[in-house]
């Protein structure tokens, strides 16, 4: 069997054993401890305050800017893996390709700074 | 024999949580059944041993993407928990079409020639991909990046629209 | 039939691999932190149960097995209990391309795949998915923000992560943790490339402890702030599990940071009489506190250990080197040393820095880290490739 299925085998194994080994204090748990269903104990813990209104919050486009931006810079650094590992054999045209890349990039860093994405608040 | 097998096992994991993703009544638990699905089509790469692609499927599918959408889905009325109606009036007319259309690509499948391709499958690991793509795809490579700079750009003005 | 075979082997690993995490990891991971937290805060930390307090944890995972699973009305059960399950087999999942040392020839790793490092921050991003479905199963206003913020707090982070690794996969030329280690024999990666290497370190020592939600990037889960955040309706052994996680994380990023910038397993190759000088400072270290009026300072006994230790490590290296051993101490011992320095460099850090608040922390991560990481490696490609 060739190397990488079963590099990628063992991966799947040790997420499975994980899975069932995790799962084994859980049992252990629900075998041991007391289980007395309060209506107070269901409550949601909100520091003492009885909670009220539904458990949602409001819609801020920021969460979506900020992850919007990683999966475009998520994608950029997906190209410079292989770059990273074949450019030194490959010479300087390498170098001046990457650098036209990332110089592309760095201007959307630079517009999404300018228009005011990257903050917070 | 084994790989039957494992082809199998990976096509379950695919396409059970893929029924739940389109028929629960849950957005986030239908968001949620994403991961196993990209995670078995992580499996069918390491099958055709394209391991490069594996792992960013794993790091941007599983990764980025389902957060994205995660985070989108939490933030409006969906992520609230509300029911939603997956089910409507039109259920036999689907039905009807979905059927036809399996039909027609079953037949497609069974009737073509599959010629197998002369010569030594492509470089598929981290050092052919890379060589590959500063050589001989250069150009692809250089739109690529604008690509991702025109999506980044429509997106923030997009969403800068809305405040 | 040579995959179940395999398969067998992988079983075998995978649980010597989680008893080890859960054990050094989680257990004494928590004990350390105590202790150490102690330490830097003038006081003892844990001391009654069992010699020095070493049986601490073992008697709180004890109670932890003894406490009610609660669960919230109305919250998601399924994805409520999976969750949990998600973060601790992240945490699991990242030690398979970890290299431990070198025995009868072999190095001791799990797996050592082709992409090694790329492997393991995939393994590192799977672990926000786990964090936001706490956040939100939890159907608690603040459970749900504070997964959400904790969620955009580590997607910031997992860039410059990238990008330090990136730079030790440029300088190595492979993707494999085993190979990186190797192209180590010359000289650390933290000394390759004189001040770029450096930053490279900071920049990916910074992101990792972002990635883990420590101090002081540990808004999202602040104890005195947020009650513990996403993971705030979670009771019993479900929280162990959590920390199980966090700490196991933290020890994955400690020996990914040992491997990729400090050798790995591989021995700090001094000549002789640096050894010797080396161990005859650590001696006069550990003859000053002794012999002077510090002798009763309780503080300083640690430093007082730890030098006549560094004493013995130094006069043993001296000896073998000048005797022409090649690797004069064991890998194993070598790679455990340099974990644990990091990792106590990690909770140092936690008693040091106030913490950030959470604009601060991204301004930190896109406005700083990021530029710094493309110019790190635009520079380095320059100086490798062009100016050669």
């Amino acid at each position: 069997m060739p190397k990488v299925v079963v590099d990628w085998l063992y991966v799947g194994v040790f997420a499975v054993v994980g899975i069932v080994l995790t799962v084994i204090p859980l049992v252990v748990v629900w075998l041991l401890a007391p289980r007395l269903s309060l209506p107070q104990k269901q409550l949601t813990y909100e520091s003492g305050v009885i909670p009220f209104g539904q458990a949602w919050a409001q819609f801020n486009v920021r969460y979506y800017l900020f992850a919007l931006i990683f999966v475009v810079f998520d994608v950029e650094v997906i190209y410079l893996y292989p770059w990273a590992t074949v450019f030194r054999d490959l010479g300087a045209f390498a170098f001046y390709e990457m650098l036209v890349f990332l110089v592309i990039l760095f201007v959307g860093l630079i517009y999404a700074w300018r228009k005011g994405a990257l903050e917070w608040v | 024999m084994g790989e039957l097998a494992a082809f199998v096992i990976l096509s379950a994991v695919i396409l059970v949580p893929a029924v739940i993703v389109v028929t629960s009544r849950n957005i986030v638990r239908s968001a949620l059944s994403l991961v196993p699905t990209f995670l078995g089509v992580t499996g069918l790469y390491v099958m055709l041993h394209a391991e490069f692609v594996a792992g960013i499927q794993v790091l941007i599918y599983a990764g980025a993407i389902t957060v994205l959408i995660l985070f989108v889905i939490m933030l409006t009325e969906g992520g609230s928990g509300t029911m939603v109606r997956q089910v409507t009036g039109q259920v036999p007319l689907g039905a009807m079409a979905a059927t036809w259309l399996a039909f027609l690509i079953l037949v497609t499948l069974s009737r073509t020639q599959w010629p197998v391709a002369a010569g030594p499958p492509p470089q598929y690991s981290v050092q052919g991909i890379g060589t590959a793509f500063l050589t001989n795809y250069v150009l692809i490579f250089e739109v690529t990046s604008l690509v991702l700079l025109i999506s980044l750009v429509g997106a923030i003005v997009i969403a800068r629209r809305e405040e | 039939m040579p995959w179940l075979l395999e398969i067998l082997k992988a079983i075998g690993l995978a649980v010597l691999v989680f008893t080890f995490l859960a054990v050094v990891g989680a257990m004494y991971g928590v004990y350390l932190e105590r202790k150490i937290s102690g330490w830097i805060q003038a006081r003892i930390g844990p001391k009654h149960v069992g010699p020095y307090g070493l049986l601490q944890t073992i008697a709180d995972t004890v109670k932890l097995l003894q406490k009610e699973h609660i669960t919230p009305r109305r919250a998601d059960a399924m994805i409520f209990n999976t969750a949990p399950l998600i973060v601790a087999v992240a945490a699991l999942l990242d030690w398979v391309v970890i290299p431990f040392g070198t025995a009868f020839g072999r190095v001791l790793v799990v797996r050592d795949l082709n992409i090694g490092v790329l492997y393991f921050t995939a393994m590192a991003s799977i672990t926000v998915i786990g964090i936001l479905a706490a956040g939100w199963s939890s159907n608690n206003k603040y459970a749900l923000l504070g997964g959400l913020r904790s969620a955009s707090q580590m997607i910031s982070y997992e860039i410059p992560l990238a990008l330090g690794i990136l730079w030790v996969a440029m300088v190595a030329g492979t993707l494999s943790t085993v190979g990186i280690v190797e192209a180590q024999r010359g000289g650390w990666f933290l000394f390759k490339v004189p001040p770029l290497g450096l930053l490279a370190a900071v920049l990916f020592l910074a992101a990792a402890t972002a990635e883990v939600n420590r101090v002081p990037f540990d808004l999202p889960e602040a104890e005195s702030e947020l009650v513990a955040g996403y993971f705030a309706e979670y009771t019993g052994m479900r929280f162990a599990l959590f920390q199980l996680g966090e700490y196991g994380e933290m020890f994955g990023m400690a020996a990914l940071g040992s491997v990729l910038f400090f050798g790995g397993w591989l021995e700090p190759n001094l000549p002789a009489w640096l050894w010797v000088a080396l161990g005859l400072a650590a001696l006069g270290v550990a003859a000053f506190i002794r012999f002077s009026a510090l002798r009763t300072v309780y503080l300083l006994r640690p430093i007082l250990s730890l030098a006549t230790l560094g004493v013995v490590l130094c006069a043993v290296m001296a000896l073998g080197v000048a005797f022409g051993r090649a690797p004069v101490l064991p890998s194993l011992l070598w790679f455990f040393v340099k974990m644990f320095a990091l990792v106590f460099f990690l909770m140092w850090m936690r008693w040091t820095y106030p913490r950030l608040r959470l604009d601060q922390l991204l301004n930190l991560s896109w406005k700083v880290l990021l530029p710094a990481g493309l110019i790190n490696l635009l520079l380095t490609g320059f100086l490798l490739t062009v100016a050669r």
